[in-house]
């Protein structure tokens, strides 16, 4: 068969020369190769202090986001449960009352909203079903827990709060969504 | 005896008995962070500044684990064994000659516990003690991978004893005596490995397989014995047997650096007297330790581990004619300078 890469070496079965039967000059090129491994640069990224470098599509801990005016864009429809494969999502709704306009955009709205990040596989079907440009995933990371309980992130964690809004400009500008 | 020498005495051995425990304690940071550096790799970095409080966390660990002893296993030798292992590493430190003489409080102190005239022959009797601690801590687990160990441990042992014992006799001809003491002084101008670097490359090979470390780690061997002789060890008695593998690494490099490489003697000594010289020469010693243990360590992280063939083919086969021949060579050239022909 013709060789597809150029680092292909014939396996020969000759004895060893005395040189090779020595093995010191074999030891030695070896101890040189790791001495040097000794003075390179460490590839180690020292997390909790240091991060990488994430790049614009990376899929993270989800956010429910909020319009311009404030108002959470979820309306309950269940489309990001359905489609999640993992079935992390799970929701309640409820009709907006009197009094609430400034809270919820429409009519509906989720009482109860959790994802449970053990399940999640981050795959970001979820925000591609929203109709509403709810849900995004973004560039934050799940941090680890003792207990499983604290895994299921409820609406507190969920949905972004009215002073610190969560920037998703990077995820919105993957191309997929360009187009509406 | 005077009180003032058995004072000066019990302090050296107090201080040699710490030394050597910091030293291990302090040799298994650094082997963590040599790995680390070979690999490309941090180490150990979260335990204070660049992680040098590691060992005392992990002696602590060792502390707090749970003491086991498996149901089936004869519980007095079990007990012994890690013991055994320790106290031999330790003891053979006692005639090792630290440095030059001290002048302290108008008395001559002498930096080694017992000057005795066959020191070499001392180590090696306590080596071959050493044996003893792994072999019975095999046997008394009841397990067959701890024996397997075991009896790797000591026909190694006993294999590289042969030549270790022929390359010393070489050093022993060169100097004309069996004392530590006397070996370091005639080394004042020239060192042994100058006159003898295939006896030092023999000597330095067996003695990386009497310390079982790799490529000679057969004993331990985690990838086909589980954990070898110390299988069924755990708390502070499988620490005491991690703990006796540094420590004697420690004292081997120190024989090592006396028996080939001038103890505590270095280049330009003749410039220094008194106490300069004596602290001069105990940091010489210190640097020349160093270095072995960092060359033995970085064998480790370089060179996988020998077949059990391999290993009595190069000790039988190999090392110990080349040592034999050696000796001729050295007797012969000694004999034609005394002029016997």
């Amino acid at each position: 068969m013709e060789s597809l890469t150029n680092r292909k070496k014939v396996v020969s079965d000759k004895p060893m020369t005395l040189w090779e039967k020595i093995y010191l000059p074999a030891i030695i090129s070896g101890m040189i190769t790791t001495f040097k491994h000794m003075l390179r640069k460490r590839k180690t990224v020292k997390y909790p202090e240091e991060t990488r470098e994430f790049a614009p599509v990376y899929r993270g801990q989800h956010v429910l986001k909020r319009d311009e005016q404030g108002r959470e864009n979820c309306t309950a429809c269940g489309l990001c449960a359905v489609a999640c494969p993992a079935e992390a999502i799970t929701m309640t709704s409820a009709e907006r009352q009197k009094g609430e306009e400034k809270l919820y955009r429409e009519e509906k709205y989720a009482a109860t909203y959790e994802i449970n990040m053990l399940r999640c596989i981050f795959c970001g079907l979820c925000e591609e079903a929203c109709p509403k440009e709810a849900i995004f995933l973004t560039d934050r990371l799940v941090p680890t827990y003792f207990e499983r309980d604290n895994f299921i992130y409820g609406k507190d964690v969920l949905v972004e709060s009215l002073d610190q809004r969560i920037d998703i400009t990077k995820r919105q500008h993957t191309g997929k969504r360009s187009q509406s | 005896m005077d009180t003032a020498l058995l004072i000066e005495k019990s302090i050296l051995v107090v201080l040699l008995f710490l030394v050597s425990l910091g030293a291990a304690a302090y040799m298994t940071y650094f082997e963590r962070k040599l790995a680390a550096w070979i690999q490309d790799r941090v180490g150990p970095d979260r335990a204070g500044p660049f992680g040098i409080l590691q060992p005392i966390a992990d002696g602590v660990k060792m502390f707090l684990k749970e003491d086991f002893i498996p149901s089936k296993a004869d519980k007095w030798l079990f007990i012994i064994g890690p013991g055994l292992a320790m106290f031999t590493a330790l003891i053979t430190s006692a005639v090792i000659p630290w440095g030059p003489k001290l002048h302290l409080f108008g008395r001559d102190i002498t930096l080694q516990v017992a000057d005795i005239n066959i020191g070499i022959l001392y180590v090696f009797g306590v080596i071959s003690i050493g044996v003893y601690g792994i072999m019975i801590g095999g046997w008394a687990s009841n397990n067959k991978y701890s024996l397997y160990g075991a009896i790797r441990a000591s026909s190694q042992m006993i294999s590289y004893e042969l030549a270790m014992g022929v390359s010393a006799i070489t050093i022993v001809l060169l100097s004309g005596s069996l004392s530590l003491n006397d070996i370091v002084n005639g080394q004042k101008d020239v060192w042994n490995i100058f006159y003898q670097p295939l006896a030092f490359l023999i000597f330095f090979i067996c003695a990386l397989a009497e310390l079982n470390r790799a490529p000679f780690d057969l004993p331990e061997c985690e990838s086909e014995l589980v954990g070898g002789y110390h299988t069924e060890y755990s708390s502070m008695k499988l620490g005491l047997y991690l703990f006796s593998e540094y420590t004697s690494m420690f004292v081997s490099s120190a024989i090592m650096s006396i028996l080939f490489f001038g103890g505590y003697n270095f280049p330009g000594m003749s410039h220094f007297s008194g106490n300069t010289l004596a602290i001069l020469g105990i940091l010489a010693f210190a640097v020349k330790i160093f270095i072995f243990i960092f060359v033995i360590m970085w064998i480790r992280w370089t060179i996988p581990r020998f077949r059990f063939d391999q290993l009595m083919h190069l000790g039988w086969k190999t090392l110990l004619p080349l040592s034999l021949i050696n000796l001729l060579i050295t007797g012969i050239v000694i004999a034609y300078q005394n002029g016997w022909f």
